[in-house]
């Protein structure tokens, strides 16, 4: 495992040397991926100018909510996402090097595609969860402090689950990038409204399905005396870790039943 | 002396989908290997050759761990490829004479420190081999240079050193001298049975050029349609199949196929034409003399036969000597 994580970091150190040719997109990309996330988050702080309150939440509840989605999505983005390149590798079967190395294959391919540029989006998710801790109605003690990590960091494992998992099925049908991306920034940009908010069948996609409702507004729910019409138990927070595990569980195994299936190229 | 490489009855079927329709698509299988079978001692130099679409790469591929046969077994270094893929990368070294395993952006040295990294080698193992392969190779001038800006002569001796700096037991080597010229082929060849009989490194290694087979291996393997056709000796097939050679001249004009004992004509094109001959009961120049005598000729080379001539001659004395025992085609 540690030996997993120095080649991780070896490999990624290379990624990033390579990279440095081409600087100047690179300080363009940062910047642009900083710009977008940033406006969003403004997007929905325009929101509340028209209207007083969305569902019951106030503005510092909704960027609480905000920030426990975005936060643990950035930081899969920039570690995990990476993965979603196996499908170019597939088609051209440059998949193959993977294989031949006795380092983690899922490992590599993320080492390989790494883009630091992907850091833009950590930074505005790291401030807006910061502004909304600082104005939110909650006691920052050390078990809600607690709670907070805990959300973070299962929410970070889910949407990593999810990249492997969509990236997966490019083993088996030529997914475009497209198509899965749907899925993860669909998901995303949905765990950044509150729940109650969605129809009856979005909330049982994202509660049962693609189980995004736990990186967010579960411990949303579990911090905040904010309204709760759907009536979840505080205490449910706490399924996020088995929810986590599941899929990342679910995920890894669709990743190795994918190699299994995986066909290389004729030339 | 220990099996290194077993494969028994093994299959391998591709999935293709082809377009039926605007929407639809069928499902259509290819057999690319069809119960091949053979084994590989330790310390062994095996050549497996044959044409375009053979089954070669499959057949690395799924003793590299690559690729899942559809049936049969495989067994590598005692372990079974696929299910001990991690395990059994540490002890095998391959090359793809297609495709880079070196990181393209990065000077090759750094790519040599990366892989003592993910192979976990001693330093000190590492240091001594780099040094060797080093000097034998002859990589000190381009060690600093990005990979992309290689030759592929010296980037495929980059690869090589790649394959090997973890000292694996076997080394597989998919066309490895594909696009070289002659003295990068030269040198590629010569590190390849240095590594063997120094370090008894077992090498198995496809191509489509017989003069590596000639000069590397003492063992063959002809593969045509995914099917094994021949195993044996290369001297001995070499006896048997190797003596024809063929005469082409060009005529100052377009002629008759020209009368000869020495040799005989396959096949004209204008003033171009193809003459036989067997190297062990006549001599090039007795056949030139003849063909000088018989025409004004302008040009004329002399050609060993490939390895489609080579197929083509084994099926041919196949089905002579025993009708009714095709080789399963
Ligand atoms: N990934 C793949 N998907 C579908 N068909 C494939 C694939 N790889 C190979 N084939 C088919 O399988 C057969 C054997 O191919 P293979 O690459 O093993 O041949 P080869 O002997 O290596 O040929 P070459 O000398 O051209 O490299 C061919 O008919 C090829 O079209
Ligand atoms: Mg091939």
């Amino acid at each position: 495992m540690a030996d997993g994580l120095r080649v991780y970091r070896l490999m990624v150190a290379a990624k990033i040397r390579s990279a440095w040719q081409y600087r100047t997109s690179f300080v363009m990309f940062l910047f642009a991926q900083a710009t977008i996330t940033s406006l969003e988050f403004v997007t929905i702080l325009l929101l509340f100018d028209v209207v007083p309150d969305l569902g019951g939440w106030d503005r510092r509840e909704v960027a609480l909510l905000y920030g426990l989605a975005t936060l643990p999505f950035a930081a899969s983005d920039l570690i995990i996402s990476p993965v979603e390149r196996l499908s170019v590798h597939v088609r051209a079967g440059t998949f193959d090097r993977f294989l031949l190395r006795p380092a983690s294959s899922l490992l590599q391919i993320c080492a390989m595609e790494f883009e630091l540029r992907r850091i833009g989006k950590l930074l505005p998710a790291v401030a807006v969860l910061w502004w909304a801790m600082a104005g939110v109605d909650v006691d920052w003690t050390p078990s809600s402090v607690g709670l907070l990590v805990l959300a973070l960091t299962s929410g970070t494992v889910i949407y990593s689950a999810l990249w492997i998992a969509t990236a997966s099925l490019s083993f088996w049908i030529v997914a475009t990038q497209e198509a899965t991306n749907a899925v993860t920034y669909g998901g995303q940009f949905a765990n950044e409204y509150p729940l109650h908010l969605y129809p009856g069948w979005i909330r049982a996609v994202l509660g049962w399905i693609v189980p995004l409702a736990f990186v967010a507004y579960v411990p949303a729910v579990a911090l905040l005396d904010a309204p709760n019409p759907l009536a979840l138990p505080d205490d449910l927070v706490y399924a996020s870790i088995p929810v986590a595990a599941a899929t990342l569980v679910v995920s890894l195994r669709l990743w190795s039943l994918g190699i299994r299936h995986y066909q290389s190229t004729g030339s | 002396m220990a099996q290194v490489v077993r494969l028994a009855a093994v299959d391998k079927t591709y999935a293709v989908r082809t377009r039926a329709g605007r929407v639809r698509r069928r499902r259509r299988e290819v057999r690319a290997v069809s119960d091949v079978s053979f084994t590989i001692e330790s310390g062994e130099m095996v050549g497996y050759v044959g044409p375009n679409g053979a089954g070669k790469s499959t057949t690395i591929k799924m003793i590299t761990g690559i690729l899942t046969p559809s049936a049969g077994r495989i067994e590598v270094l005692g372990l079974t490829p696929t299910v001990d893929r991690r395990r059994l990368t540490r002890r095998i070294g391959v090359v793809f004479g297609q495709r880079s395993q070196l990181w393209w952006d990065l000077p090759l040295i750094d790519s040599f420190e990366l892989l003592h990294h993910v192979y976990r080698t001693e330093r000190a193992r590492h240091d001594a081999n780099l040094a060797a392969f080093t000097e034998r190779l002859d990589l000190g001038g381009f060690l600093d240079v990005p990979v992309r800006q290689l030759s592929l002569g010296q980037r495929m001796r980059g690869e090589l050193t790649a394959a090997l700096l973890h000292d694996p037991a076997l080394v597989v080597l998919d066309e490895p001298t594909i696009g070289l010229d002659v003295v990068s082929k030269y040198a590629v060849r010569e590190f390849l049975s240095e590594t063997n009989r120094e370090r008894g490194t077992t090498v198995l290694l496809t191509t489509h050029d017989l003069d590596d087979v000639e000069h590397l291996c003492r063992r063959m393997l002809i593969i045509d349609r995914g099917r094994v056709l021949l195993d044996g000796a290369v001297d001995r097939f070499k006896a048997e199949h190797g003596n024809d050679r063929t005469l082409v001249v060009d005529l100052e004009s377009a002629a008759e196929p020209l009368p000869l004992r020495t040799g005989q004509v396959l096949r004209t094109d204008g003033p171009r034409q193809w003459i036989r001959f067997d190297r062990r009961r006549t001599s090039a120049a007795a056949v030139i003399a003849e063909v000088t005598a018989a025409g004004a000729v302008r040009d004329l080379a002399i050609e060993e036969p490939d390895i489609e001539e080579l197929i083509r001659r084994i099926y041919a004395s196949r089905t002579e000597g025993s009708p009714g025992d095709g080789v399963g085609l």
